[in-house]
């Protein structure tokens, strides 16, 4: 048997990648650390170098409380997510793609929640978009994964498009592209703020896998263990709270805010929490029940209360760290018993007793029990919900419903694994290496740490970053036991709920799937039924504006001059008839008649030698004209040009097939092209006749008339403006000339003659 | 005298559309000739015509005594011959290798480029 290749030493580019990941995460993790003592006292550290002084944008990054605690969390569980896939993808050959792909999502991240400009706050939001599609795609080999990473991207693409608008519009109303220097008063009487707040809502929602829009994020699960692990905790979903948490102060307070949030937020929840339940695909679960807590967190930042950004703050923590504990104990059942499928699993416990206790500690975290930071998060949402105006009952059912079904969850991910019965016959298990189990240890740890010491917890994290997103000094004190209360009262009515649910899972998973499955349509299908709107739509548009036919190019071309040009002119009226001017000198009557007699036949004629002929008649005319109109250098060249015509013209014409045998264009093609030849004929015309009546400005024919003695010392003033004034025109015309030359003799000697085969002939 | 010559080049505008639009590509060419004729003399007419006096300088002089034509126009229209002529032996190149490669002088089945999108959509990926 082959050495396991989970024991072959690490690459060095794969030692290196981890290596500068971990060691980019500590640094922002330690710098802010630095800095957090003074964030405490309220103040905030901006800096700024200019980027585009003409236009406005700087590279401007602005360190607060919210953004403190944001790059806390990314890298700190960056760090320890990236020792993490350097064993769980020890053996996978693109290891050193994955590492680099998560160090550059973890830098985007890390810009976004600095950036202080919102053009650079964009930047960085669609490299968050960008590097995550790389990530959801990382298997690229399977079709699932690139739908799953296209999806992704293209649902929170268009989001962000939408949120550039909405941010454009802000840093117009705000006067300025960096949020710290806003007043934030204006923006909500603001004429624009409805279109504002629609446009960055998409821009969040989609983000953070709202609904409708929250279709994309089970699906992105696609991705390794550690990348989902970190994209649904800390980071990608959490861009768009972020952002709702970030422009609070700017744009909430309104009602438009509050019912928008509280209610997407609510839906959310509890669709999410609901579809967690029906899963066994315990990677599955766990994504479903990150659609719950962006709902919850979206919910509690529709309100603008302190306790509502208290609850906000400290739930983002809570599920920052048991959702990033749990994937990578997921990752670590996955790659120990190689299945996630919880009906297969059972008894692990014994063999994995550390996986056991960091799935349990962070377990009881996400099912809010004490003393853990998970309980003391739930408490302070069943009081802001309570304390919230409007409909609480609603709201506290919502929530006491998702809690509840997410206590089940927490039971089904840490318990059924592994004290569960274990299957028949049990699995073969790959013990996982330490540093893999570094990881969801210690985050599951400070879950337990932070509930442990709630007033360290509530003064050092979570003030900064609610007054932050409150916009003003919101002092906040934790505490693990608020007595006897209503919150608590609900905290035991959700464990005793939870565990009901937990013991009826069959039926309730049976009764919801289907009803699940009467839907008349999901998110899922609407993206696909979208895109393939969008490629019918491409391919009606292509056939219609690139249809491939010659004729229809030109006839779509002269129809738009004629409606462009023609429709100009009719409607300012601006027919015309030039008057004054000189008299009309007989020959050029004649030489007129000539043209048009060489013009008519040349239109009609069945033979080329006639037609030939006749379009020589038409040049000799119009050289005639030249000559009439005091232009005997331009009649020269087009009388000798025009015999060149004639004379290539018959040679070649040889080789064409004839004009005679059956007429290519039906009567009713050749009645519609004659029309559109008249109306492109009249446009013209009339154009020039109003053209004549607007009186000419003669001063650079007169400059070069009277300059071309002086300065180009020559008599004929054509001749000097040619080889003298315009020479590098000339140059051009030239090289035209030779290049046409050039193409030309290239197609006819150095192709070699075409071998078309037989019967291929249309 | 302009409107005379405006009107003139609206017909051979005309011409040369209807037959720019025909299936067969030898017409096209002479619609091509016929279009190029038409600019040359809308550039000559939009620039202002006179007669009997061309722009050049009598001997003994710096400027001319008496006014002359536009100079600006026919310089313009010099280029534009010559052009036209390149672009035309070019094009009537392509046309009869073209000819010769595709067995056809229809401009409607010359698609080797372009298939249609039934054709292309029968074909095996």
């Amino acid at each position: 048997m082959a050495a396991d290749p989970h024991d072959a030493p690490a690459s060095r580019a794969a030692r290196l990648s981890t290596g500068v990941g971990i060691a980019l995460a500590l640094a922002a993790v330690v710098a802010v650390g630095r800095a957090q003592a003074g964030l405490l006292s309220g103040s905030s550290r901006l800096v700024a170098w200019t980027w585009f002084p003409d236009l406005g944008p700087s590279l401007a990054f602005h360190l607060d409380g919210l953004s403190a605690l944001f790059v806390l969390l990314i890298g700190g569980i960056g760090a320890l997510v990236l020792l993490y896939s350097s064993r769980y993808l020890h053996a996978h050959p693109d290891v050193v793609r994955g590492q680099i792909f998560l160090t550059l999502f973890m830098l985007s991240m890390l810009g976004l929640v600095l950036a202080d400009d919102v053009i650079l706050l964009f930047v960085f939001w669609e490299l968050t978009t960008i590097t995550s599609y790389l990530l959801i795609g990382f298997e690229n080999e399977k079709p699932g994964a690139r739908r799953a990473a296209l999806q992704a991207l293209l649902v929170t693409c268009s989001g962000g498009l939408a949120l550039l608008v909405g941010l454009l519009l802000l840093a117009h109303v705000g006067g300025s592209f960096r949020i710290s220097e806003w007043d934030v008063g204006v923006f909500t009487a603001h004429p624009f703020y409805p279109a504002i707040l629609i446009l960055v809502l998409l821009g969040a929602f989609t983000k953070s896998a709202q609904i409708p829009f929250h279709f994309w994020l089970p699906n992105a699960m696609a991705a390794p263990t550690p990348v989902s692990a970190y994209l649904h905790s800390a980071t990608m979903v959490k861009a768009g709270v972020y952002l709702l948490a970030r422009l609070q102060p700017t744009l909430g307070g309104t009602d438009a805010w509050f019912y928008t949030l509280t209610v997407v937020g609510a839906a959310t929840a509890l669709w999410g929490s609901l579809q967690a339940l029906r899963q066994t695909d315990l990677k599955l679960a766990l994504a479903q029940t990150t659609v719950m807590g962006l709902g919850i967190l979206v919910l509690f930042l529709g309100s603008n209360s302190a306790l509502a950004a208290k609850a906000a703050v400290t739930f983002l923590i809570v599920h920052a760290l048991y959702k990033s504990a749990l994937f990578l104990v997921v990752g670590i059942i996955d790659h120990a018993s190689g299945t996630r499928d919880v009906t297969l699993l059972g008894g692990l416990g014994r063999a994995m007793p550390r996986t056991a206790l960091a799935a349990g500690v962070a377990a009881l975290s996400m099912a809010g029990l004490p003393p853990l930071l998970g309980f003391i998060g739930k408490e302070l949402a069943y009081e802001s919900a309570l304390a919230l105006a409007g409909w609480p009952f609603l709201l506290v059912t919502v929530l006491v419903l998702s809690n509840a079904l997410v206590f089940a969850v927490a039971l089904l991910v840490a318990y059924q694994p592994f004290w569960g019965p274990p299957p028949d016959p049990p699995r073969t298990l790959h013990p996982a290496p330490f540093a893999m189990l570094l990881g969801p240890l210690l985050i599951a740890g400070l879950g337990l740490a932070f509930g442990l010491a709630p007033s360290f917890t509530g003064h050092v994290l979570i003030e900064p970053a609610v007054s932050a997103v409150r916009g003003l000094p919101s002092p906040v004190s934790l505490s693990l036991w608020h007595g006897w209360n209503a919150p608590l009262a609900l905290s035991l009515v959700t464990i005793v709920l939870g565990l009901g649910i937990y013991r009826l899972r069959a039926p309730l998973v049976a009764a919801t799937g289907a009803i699940a499955a009467r839907l008349p349509w999901t998110g899922d299908r609407a993206y696909d039924a979208t895109l393939v709107g969008l490629q019918t739509l491409a391919r009606i548009q292509t056939a219609v504006l690139q249809g491939g036919s010659l004729r229809g190019y030109l006839a779509t071309s002269f129809a738009t001059i004629v409606v462009a040009i023609g429709g100009v002119l009719a409607v300012h009226r601006a027919f015309a008839w030039p008057t004054g001017g000189e008299s009309v000198p007989p020959t050029a009557w004649a030489v007129a008649v000539l043209i048009l007699a060489g013009t008519a036949v040349a239109s009609v004629t069945g033979s080329r030698l006639a037609a030939i002929a006749a379009l020589g008649v038409v040049g000799v005319g119009v050289s005639l004209l030249f000559l009439i109109f005091s232009a005997p250098d331009v009649a020269m060249t087009q009388l000798m040009v025009e015999t060149l015509f004639v004379v290539i013209a018959s040679v070649a014409l040889l080789r064409l097939p004839a004009l005679r045998g059956p007429e290519l264009r039906s009567r009713a093609g050749r009645t519609r092209d004659a029309a559109l030849g008249l109306a492109v004929g009249s446009v013209v015309a009339t154009l020039l006749l109003a053209v004549l009546t607007v009186p000419l400005d003669p001063m650079l024919g007169d400059w070069f008339v009277r300059q071309s003695v002086v300065e180009g010392h020559g008599r004929n003033v054509v001749n000097v403006i040619l080889v003298d004034f315009r020479a590098l025109d000339t140059l051009g015309e030239i090289t035209v000339v030779a290049v046409a030359a050039m193409a030309a003799y290239a197609l006819l000697k150095l192709a070699p003659p075409a071998t078309r085969p037989k019967g291929d002939r249309r | 005298m302009e409107a005379l010559l405006a009107l003139l080049i609206g017909a051979l505008v005309a011409a040369s559309v209807y037959l720019m639009l025909s299936r067969h590509v030898v017409r096209f060419l002479f619609g091509l000739v016929l279009f190029s004729n038409a600019v040359n003399v809308l550039l000559l007419t939009a620039g202002r015509v006179r007669w009997g006096a061309p722009p050049l300088v009598p001997e003994g002089l710096e400027v001319p005594l008496e006014a002359v034509a536009n100079p600006l126009p026919q310089a313009l229209i010099l280029t534009a011959i010559v052009i036209g002529f390149g672009l035309l032996a070019f094009a009537l190149v392509l046309s009869v290798r073209g000819v010769d490669a595709l067995g056809t002088a229809d401009l409607d089945a010359m698609r080797a480029a372009e298939p249609r999108a039934d054709a292309a959509a029968k074909e095996p990926r």
